[in-house]
């Protein structure tokens, strides 16, 4: 197989297979936190993708061509972690600028994305198992749009939940995780896909 | 402080604060790492340790770190102590660095460590930080462990031991220690199901349910109890009044 047909390979394994919040549990805190409207769950999720493909982008060059020939491979926490904290602010000063709406609407969630699992999640794996740049974009891709795909799913059927009669004791989280057990059992199927 | 305080701030989180069953955080390895007991403890313990060590730090420095650049400041604080715990890990516990893999660095932006640097570490003494820590530890490992234990005797009908912790192999001659449960010579009642991710967000979902219900069901009692010792006084409040009426009226 070519690069490319890997590329795109890697990229529907990343969102479907291996989903980032329902196989690698990744991004669980704000899965469950936004949950519950269905456009802002879409505006989350461009964030988060966002922020998850420019720290991919950044920490890949960061980590090869700057940690490891300063001898410093093991400074690669700390420096993902500053690099993501300097984008999630950066995200934000542009959003208040030029999409004032937007910004007011995300509200809270905007600063909480620095400390989202699943973008430290992506930058490291990517350290971790050692990819080369295609593949690293390619998990960071595929990660956004399995991580966009399973809150927007999950937020519509969360308005139909919280209209429903829920036992007392599963209100809230409890009933949302054996949601996401369900969501999970159905993305199990798709493991037959040959990659 | 007095040693009573000494005391809450160890003893509350390990039940009645736990930071997984009541406070709902760090979710994310809960699910992650609980697949068998071995792995779900070593978490617990590297999570304990850069919990007591970023608590005690920024505990020490909460009067030099200046308020506008508290939290990148933590952050830093509790990427330092998790890259030291990464490399202790990667030299003298390799298999259950491998193990537990990308959720060792996945530490720093755990909600638990940098959630008890803002609300506790920054605001209290060093002691009462390092207890709280301790108790947050101790909190978080006794959760994690006993969703790891449902999950391990369901999802594979036993506990195997000295496969993440080697020496413990080792102590026993080389083989691994298993105990058999739901499984044995001519029968086998395990379900993988509970060792996939699917099953570790149906434990988890059900345990925090049974919490809450308990939960619930206690602060009932306490409602009925109430309202009940509400009725005896006004009941006695009325027979009272009653007799010095009757008192009145003789």
């Amino acid at each position: 197989m070519n690069y490319l047909g890997a590329f795109i390979m890697a990229i529907i394994s990343y969102t479907l297979i291996n989903n980032v919040v329902l196989s690698r549990f990744y991004g669980i805190c704000s899965f469950i936190g936004v949950g519950n409207k269905v456009k802002s769950s879409l505006c989350m999720g461009a964030a988060v993708s966002f922020v998850i493909i420019m720290a991919a982008a950044i920490c890949w060059p960061l980590y090869n061509f700057l940690l490891v020939p300063a001898g410093v491979p093991f400074l690669d926490t700390i420096a993902a972690i500053l690099v993501i904290a300097c984008l999630v602010m950066i995200v934000g000063l542009v959003m208040k600028k030029f999409l004032p709406a937007l910004y007011q609407s995300l509200g809270i969630y905007l600063p909480l994305i620095t400390t989202n699992c699943a973008v430290l999640g992506v930058v490291s794996e990517n350290i971790a198992s050692k990819l080369d740049f295609g593949m690293a974009m390619a998990n960071a891709i595929g990660t956004s749009a399995g991580f966009t795909l399973v809150i927007f799913l999950y937020a519509c059927i969360r308005v139909r939940l919280e209209a429903s009669a829920t036992p007392k004791a599963f209100k809230g989280i409890p009933i949302a995780l054996v949601v996401a057990s369900i969501m999970a059992m159905a993305f199990m199927g798709l493991q037959g896909i040959g990659v | 402080m007095s040693k009573s305080n000494h005391k809450e701030s160890f003893l509350a989180p390990i039940w009645k604060q736990n930071p997984l069953f009541v406070s709902l955080l760090g979710l994310c390895p809960a699910l992650a790492v609980t697949k068998t007991l071995e792995a779900a403890f070593g978490m617990g313990l590297l999570f304990t340790f850069v919990l007591v060590c970023s608590n005690v730090l920024i505990s020490a420095l909460r009067k030099i770190i200046p308020e506008e650049v508290r939290t990148p400041s933590y952050i830093v604080v509790i990427a330092t102590f998790v890259t030291l715990v990464k490399m202790l890990a990667e030299a003298f516990l390799p298999e259950l660095y491998s193990t537990l893999g990308v959720f060792v660095s996945l530490l720093v932006v755990n909600c638990i460590v940098l959630g008890r640097a803002e609300a506790f570490a920054s605001k209290n003494g060093v002691v009462d930080s390092l207890l709280d820590g301790i108790g947050n530890g101790i909190g978080y490992t006794l959760a994690i462990c006993m969703i790891a234990l449902i999950r391990e005797v369901l999802g594979s009908g036993m506990l195997t031991f000295g496969g993440t912790f080697t020496f413990l192999a080792d102590l026993n001659g080389g083989e691994k220690i298993r105990l058999f449960m739901l499984k044995g010579p001519g029968y086998d009642l395990s379900m993988s199901f509970f060792s996939s991710p699917a099953g570790g967000f149906l434990v988890l979902g059900i345990v925090l349910a049974i919490v809450a219900a308990v939960t619930n069901m206690k602060e009932n009692k306490k409602k009925v109890d109430a309202r009940l010792a509400a009725k005896k006084a006004k009941e006695e409040a009325a027979a009272k009044a009653a007799a010095t009426s009757k008192e009145v009226a003789k």
